[in-house]
């Protein structure tokens, strides 16, 4: 079931949550909007399963203009961020509820719901808890049983809503992991909201990039790591430095400072004034390197202010000539060889140029 | 969310029509019945019925016996709030349940008790009787009728702010020097005041209202023991409906005008719980 | 020992009295006075009903209840609060579900104008049903024209009774409708439920609880209710008295024992009234907070 969004807009009363959005999202895709709180994506996500009716725009799933049908007749199977599981049924009443609520021409007998739910506890592997209720779950065994009730109706689109939001970080992987081979299994067109952008690089096969209503990118995860579109896609995923400079002649002056710049990584924001040559400059702090001895071509001096040695890569912050920090993170061989101290003075550069030019 | 609430969750048509009708047919009509039937009155009738001697007497004693009634209230209210949450003693659980008997108790039941009660020969009143005070048949009677029916709204306006409370702010001006008067005078007592106040609103308000719990203690005697619902009364029962549309009118306005300041009162000091 | 007389368990108290303690006299004063004071208005009114009842003995005791006004009174009583009570109800459940699942403008006015009975002083709640059905009047005269007598018998009553109880079970709900949220709602839309599947499966076993609450306080409050009803039932002995009236009646005939024996049942009321709001009170919120405090140790964990 392909779903095909158009020039939704959504205010509420103020507030622009959605500004003009489009948006084509592909059959059996696993797509996540990413963005900050604020940023629009879980009104999207409501917009296409029916719980918001927005301003302007329409909604299509495989073609047929659904916008104006009640969410009840839409066919999408929707995770809440907080599971919403029925508190007084048992996990099996909770996953039988969509079955069980259908009219009476188009139900099953209670033998074939019951067949069902049981074949769908076996799947999120819950099936001996089927008689329990919600308040004697885990955390992570509601968002499973949320997820089995969903899919129960076996529906068209499957829509999450910060699915593992609320989980602790060690089951919150467990969960991404294991969401993912559900997919691959079941091959239903689903659509999930996060603010982490680790997890959605992890998990989709596109990821939406949402900022203010708006959509700053749309690509696989490689695109949008690798090639940002805009200094907040770049910021958002991943970290990274950020420097004011001058553009020049295909050079960018940072201080004193001289960097080249290739041409596929300028970009320029729409207003922006070519004449007064500002720039923002962005690095990742894995593509930099350091050294004792300059390279001879794109690097800045800097002296180091701290280590910070714990974690697969050690985290390097140093203090530039023109008054700015860096942050930098080195593989513990290159530490251990270099052998750095607070305050030996170094030079650092961007790894093949990997530097981000946004003319503002 | 606006108007997309409306349309996702069903039924806002069938509740708010049920509820709007239902709402009219049993309180709006019959209340605006009122304000109708005061129109029939012309203005000097209605001057004359108000400003009478007894009518005047009646307001007097209302509202200074209510005013009384919630004063006592405050101020043991907040006697019994402090214990009732702070401290623990035998049969507590059983006394913080029986506040909330004046709520419970018809108040026919309550009047004809406490005028037993304090008769002349009565259990408190054979007490009283030597000292010279005089209960049943006389004003202190109705403010402590007044002050039973009154006793809950300070108690249970209190006590949720009370359990509130921060330890921490009472450590920190303990930290500093404060002693325990000091404490409570400069610390918790302006925390409390919003609530004793509007208990009080409370309290005095309902007072003003009573009917059944102060018709047998007073005696009902014209310029001495009438409060205004049992003037009202008098004249339905005369079937001066005029006289007594124009008194209750003035004590609706006064009801109300009561009501919208304990509503504002406790808007501002949230301690609302509806949306 | 003595120094701890008078305190609390609970940990967040004991914080508080062990940095800073009021001085032993000081509580010990306070908790006297608050028994004082509670047993002289509380506890002996409670006490004089029971007693002034039986003071005459057991047998005049039933007799008085016996009596055939005084069964008229309990049915009549029974009657009105069958029928206010379940009303009051579905009418309590509707404007709950209205004001909490959808936003709209004079909300405000809405919720105060719910609690207007609660504002009105209870002989004026009466007369204003005299006023609009009393027989002289044009809606009355049509009425009565009809062969329907309302002020002055019991369809008055009803009426007077379902004004003053109207707030109760509205009051109640909107609180805790508004602590459940609309999520369960909501989810089981998804799946396909009709508004009417969605609040029978769903919203009304989460609110069961606000709802008895409500219920109980409107039922006690329905069957106490003195002022209203003494205006609009004309005092007809046998026919147009609750028990409330009954006790006036009997009362001002100089028949104590019997008042105090019809008073002792409502007393009875009152206090059962109490055992299940202590009850009710307890039961509602804790299941929330316990399945808070539990998903947090499930997660914790």
């Amino acid at each position: 079931m392909s779903i095909e969004i158009r020039g939704i807009r959504k205010t509420f009363g103020s507030f622009v949550a959605l500004d003009n959005v489009d948006l084509d999202i592909r059959t059996g895709e696993l797509v996540a909007l990413l963005g900050m709180s604020g940023s629009g994506k879980t009104t999207l996500l409501r917009i296409i399963a029916g719980l918001e009716v927005p301003d302007t725009g329409t909604v299509r799933f495989h073609g047929e203009n659904t916008t104006e049908r009640s969410v009840r007749g839409r066919g999408v199977g929707f995770v809440f961020q907080h599971y919403a599981l029925f508190r007084h049924m048992t996990v099996f009443e909770n996953v039988a509820f969509g079955l069980r609520v259908r009219p009476r021409g188009a139900r099953l007998s209670e033998a074939e719901i019951g067949g069902r739910v049981r074949h769908l506890l076996k799947l999120v592997q819950l099936d001996f808890l089927a008689h329990r209720h919600p308040s004697q779950l885990s955390g992570g065994q509601r968002q499973r049983v949320a997820l089995a009730r969903a899919l129960a109706v076996e529906p068209k689109v499957l829509l999450l809503d910060e699915p593992f939001g609320a989980l602790d970080a060690k089951v919150r992987m467990e969960l991404r992991r294991w969401l993912r081979g559900l997919h691959d299994q079941l091959h239903v067109t689903s659509v999930f909201v996060t603010h982490d952008q680790e997890e959605a690089l992890e998990l989709a096969d596109r990821v939406v990039v949402l900022n203010e209503g708006r959509i700053e990118q749309v690509g696989t995860a490689e695109e949008v790591y690798h090639h940002p579109a805009s200094p907040f896609v770049y910021n958002f995923l991943g970290n990274v430095n950020l420097f004011h400079g001058r553009l020049e002649g295909g050079k960018v002056f940072i201080g004193d400072t001289a960097l080249e710049v290739q041409e596929t990584h300028e970009h320029a924001h729409p207003d922006a004034n070519p004449e007064l040559q500002r720039a923002l400059v962005y690095m990742r702090p894995h593509n930099l390197e350091i050294d004792f001895q300059p390279n001879g071509r794109n690097h800045f001096p800097a002296k180091v202010k701290y280590i910070n040695p714990a974690g697969p890569q050690v985290k390097v912050e140093l203090m530039t000539d023109w008054g700015d920090r860096v942050h930098a993170e080195i593989a513990h061989e290159r530490y251990r060889e270099l052998g750095l101290k607070i305050d030996d003075e170094v030079y650092v550069w961007p790894r093949e140029n990997k530097l981000f030019v946004y003319q503002i | 969310m606006a108007a997309a609430r409306r349309s996702v969750i069903p039924g806002f048509g069938l509740t708010m029509g049920f509820t709007l009708t239902y709402l009219s047919l049993i309180v709006l009509i019959p209340l605006s019945t009122l304000f109708i039937k005061t129109a029939t009155i012309s203005p000097a009738q209605f001057w004359a019925t108000i400003s009478s001697p007894r009518v005047i007497a009646a307001f007097e004693l209302s509202l200074s016996a209510s005013f009384a009634g919630a004063a006592i209230n405050a101020v043991f209210g907040l006697v019994v709030a402090w214990s009732l949450v702070r401290y623990e003693f035998p049969g507590k659980q059983l006394i913080d349940a029986l506040v909330d008997l004046p709520f419970a108790l018809p108040t026919s039941v309550a009047g004809i008790t406490l005028t037993t009660l304090y008769a002349e020969n009565g259990w408190i009143g054979s007490w009283l009787t030597p000292l010279g005070l005089k209960v049943t048949y006389a004003p202190l009677g109705i403010i402590v009728a007044l002050t039973f029916i009154g006793l809950p709204f300070v108690v249970r306006t209190i006590e949720p702010v009370l359990q509130d409370l921060d330890a921490e702010l009472e450590e920190a001006a303990a930290t500093l020097g404060a002693g325990r008067i000091q404490t409570f005078a400069r610390v918790i007592a302006p925390t409390l005041a919003p609530a004793m106040l509007t208990g009080f609103v409370l309290a005095f308000a309902r007072g003003l209202g009573e009917y059944g719990s102060v018709v047998f203690i007073s005696g009902n005697l014209p310029f001495k023991t009438e409060i205004v619902p049992l003037l009202i009364m008098s004249k339905l029962e005369q079937f001066d409906y005029a006289g007594a549309t124009a008194i209750a009118v003035v004590m609706l306005v006064l009801s109300f005008t009561l009501f919208f300041t304990i509503n504002t009162l406790q808007r501002v000091s949230a301690l609302r719980l509806a949306p | 020992m003595a120094e701890n007389f008078g305190f609390t368990n609970s940990k967040r108290v004991s914080r508080i009295l062990s940095a800073t303690a009021e001085p032993a006299p000081v509580r010990i004063a306070l908790i006297a006075l608050t028994l004082w004071f509670l047993a002289l208005f509380l506890v002996l009114p409670l006490i004089a009903v029971f007693a002034e009842a039986l003071r005459s003995g057991w047998r005049l005791y039933l007799a008085a209840l016996v009596d055939s006004d005084a069964r008229a009174a309990i049915r009549l009583t029974l009657l009105t609060a069958a029928i206010a009570v379940p009303i009051n109800i579905v009418f309590g459940i509707s404007a709950a579900w209205a004001i909490v699942k959808f936003e709209f403008r004079g909300k405000n006015l809405l919720m105060t104008l719910i609690d207007l009975p609660f504002a009105v002083s209870p002989v004026i709640a009466g007369m204003v049903f005299v006023l609009l059905l009393g027989v002289h009047e044009p809606a009355g005269a049509w009425l009565a024209a009809h062969g329907i007598r309302v002020i002055f018998a019991a369809p008055g009553i009803v009426l007077a009774t379902m004004f003053v109880t109207f707030p109760f079970v509205a009051r109640e709900l909107m609180p805790v409708m508004q602590a459940l949220g609309a999520e369960e709602e909501e989810a089981a839309l998804v799946l396909g439920a009709s508004g009417w599947q969605t609040f029978w499966r769903v919203t009304l076993p989460n609110v069961k609880w606000g709802v008895l609450y409500g219920a109980i306080l409107c039922n006690a409050r329905a069957m106490g209710e003195f002022g209203a009803v003494s205006v609009v039932s004309g005092h007809i002995r046998g026919l147009t008295n609750t028990m409330p009236l009954y006790v006036e009646v009997l009362y001002n005939d100089y028949q104590f024992a019997a008042a105090f024996a019809v008073a002792s049942l409502l007393a009875l009321l009152a206090l059962v009234t109490l055992v299940l709001k202590r009850l009710l009170g307890r039961g509602e919120s804790p299941e929330a907070t316990h399945t808070e405090v539990e998903s947090f140790q499930r997660e914790a964990a």
